[in-house]
């Protein structure tokens, strides 16, 4: 693995009122690695993910991404990382081509980059010819495909994906993760999120987060060890289950 | 007479455009927990609209409790429960106001039902006087349920009651089935989790608006004719676009921790081996097929 480290958090708290979203949280991701963040409904991953993308100023401790301070330079994250969420969130009523320019054009790409990346993202989507086509008639496993990679499209260090598969087909699914680790593969840093716990199996290390703290983290197989579990479902549950707080 | 007769349904939207649903017929037993297993854009909430009569099919014929969906709608809508994947309460009005508001509906009181959903609203009756609009996903999915049993229907519809819920709250629902069906009840239930298959009476895997096959989930992954391997590596990348290439490999998917190789009768294992000993950390070994493997099998077919 890659030593270089991309994300850093110390004792990142977020908290409402008297009401601790996130409790302490600590970790490093690095370079090219597939970050699982699992956790139960309200276990606090949304409100931690914020941070990490620059949208929420913690409460207290510290941390880095991309290079940039959590608790300082929220937007100079926003600049330097992807995000995907769920919801679809590119804009139907433009073609394939326009809303890459769009979002080229969003994070600061010129028209020659815009040009450059948006044609080698097609190509390797097989999308060319969809360019022209309007987004809203794309097949939805298309549309989760094309977000990512326009999610990817200024070549982020790190994308946040939050997830990404739901509701997909089952061999849309597995295409999608296939564009995940090349991504990996070539450098990029994938977090992300999933309540499918065999995709849990496909990342590099996995964090999972109870009642605001994070309760373990390690490699799939290590954490199947620790806690004598045949899956990650089965050592998801275990930690889920003494949950304290609801969503 | 079955609780769910469907025969031939289809339904298209935009003028013909859209076919969300292209000839499906099967037929749900008294006391079944039917499960519709598929994607999004398979055609299950269209199906469960034109069950519960809030759509008209183009062609077909479907009953439900013995009542024909499109002449006889009027008694139907009393007979059955319906549970939309939107949160589709009243979100001012509290968790007791929007209980007692759907029994008015039907014309019943709270007490009569009270033994039937009391296992499902006991555990948010603590916060009865909350509005509905500020309770958690876990506890507004609890009283979408309790509303939708509260006129004791004999069949109930539920559209995805289960998506982007954990692990741990997912089992705790469909442990609430099971209680709902040792009721009597039939339920209709859809889902996009392959792994929530097991716990239906039978299946129905559905795409793209077609039934791609219906049993129970034990027999469904029976038809699975091909010889099925489990293979891992230390770099998972790589070994699935060299297996690909591999003779004999019709297919290679990831699929948790191992990847999926599905192998026809070309294929040779100690073959394999020898040609991917390259591969740091190689092996292979035999897999059960489930429901998932099944399902791209009769995707790609």
């Amino acid at each position: 693995m890659n030593s270089e480290i991309v994300i850093s958090v110390r004792e990142l708290t977020k908290r409402f009122g008297d009401f601790t979203a996130v409790d302490r949280i600590s970790f490093d991701v690095h370079r090219g690695e597939i970050f699982g963040f699992l956790g139960a409904n309200g276990a606090g991953k949304t409100t931690a993910m914020r941070m990490l993308c620059g949208l929420s100023y913690p409460t207290a401790g510290s941390g880095s991404v991309a290079g940039f301070d959590v608790m300082r330079e929220g937007e100079k994250i926003k600049r330097h990382i992807g995000y995907m969420s769920q919801r679809f969130s590119l804009y139907n009523d433009l073609t394939v081509w326009e809303n890459m320019r769009l979002f080229a054009g969003i994070y600061g790409l010129n028209r020659r980059e815009t040009e450059e990346r948006a044609s080698a993202l097609l190509k390797r989507l097989n999308f060319e010819a969809e360019r022209d086509t309007l987004v809203g008639s794309l097949p939805l496993g298309w549309k989760q495909k094309l977000s990512f990679a326009i999610a990817t499209i200024h070549r982020p260090e790190v994308v946040f994906l939050d997830e990404p598969t739901g509701g997909v087909d089952p061999v849309t699914r597995r295409q999608f993760w296939e564009l995940i680790y090349e991504a990996a593969s070539e450098g990029t840093t994938i977090f992300v999120t999933t309540h499918y716990m065999d995709e849990a199996e496909y990342c590099s290390r996995v964090s999972i987060m109870v009642d605001g703290e994070v309760r373990a983290l390690d490699t799939p197989a290590r954490l199947k060890q620790q806690f004598a579990a045949e899956s990650m479902d089965e050592v998801f549950r275990t930690l889920a289950r003494g949950a304290q707080r609801g969503e | 007479m079955k609780a769910i007769e469907i025969d031939n349904l289809s339904k298209s939207y935009n003028k013909g455009k859209v076919q969300a649903l292209s000839s499906v017929s099967f037929e749900v037993e008294r006391g079944e927990l039917f499960g519709l297993i598929g994607p999004d854009g398979a055609g299950k909430t269209t199906l469960f609209r034109l069950l519960t009569t809030l759509l008209s099919p183009d062609a077909g014929r479907a009953t439900v409790d013995g009542y024909d969906i499109v002449k006889e709608y009027h008694a139907i809508r009393s007979r059955v429960g319906y549970m939309p994947g939107r949160f589709s309460l009243y979100p001012d009005l509290s968790v007791e106001e929007n209980l007692q508001f759907f029994a008015a509906l039907f014309g019943v009181n709270v007490e009569e039902s009270y033994d039937l959903i009391a296992p499902i609203y006991k555990q948010i009756e603590p916060f009865r006087t909350r509005r509905a609009g500020k309770l958690s996903g876990g506890m507004k999915q609890k009283l979408a349920l309790s509303c939708a049993l509260i006129h004791r229907p004999s069949i109930l519809f539920l559209d995805e009651p289960t998506t982007g819920v954990d692990a741990v709250s997912r089992s705790e629902f469909w442990d609430m089935l099971a209680g709902l069906k040792e009721r009597g009840i039939t339920i209709l239930v859809s889902t996009p989790y392959m792994d929530e298959a097991s716990r239906c009476d039978r299946i129905a895997l559905c795409n793209e608006g077609r039934i791609l096959g219906i049993d129970t989930p034990h027999d469904i992954v029976r038809g699975f004719d091909n010889r099925l391997y489990g293979i891992s590596a230390k770099n998972m990348f790589t070994l699935l676009e060299r297996a690909r290439a591999m003779e004999g490999v019709v297919e290679c998917y990831p699929f948790g921790q191992r990847h999926h190789l599905v192998a026809d009768d070309s294929f040779s294992v100690e073959q394999f081996t020898r040609q991917l000993s390259d591969i740091e950390g190689l092996e292979i070994a035999s897999a059960e097929p489930t429901i998932e493997d099944m399902f791209i099998k009769l995707m790609k077919r």
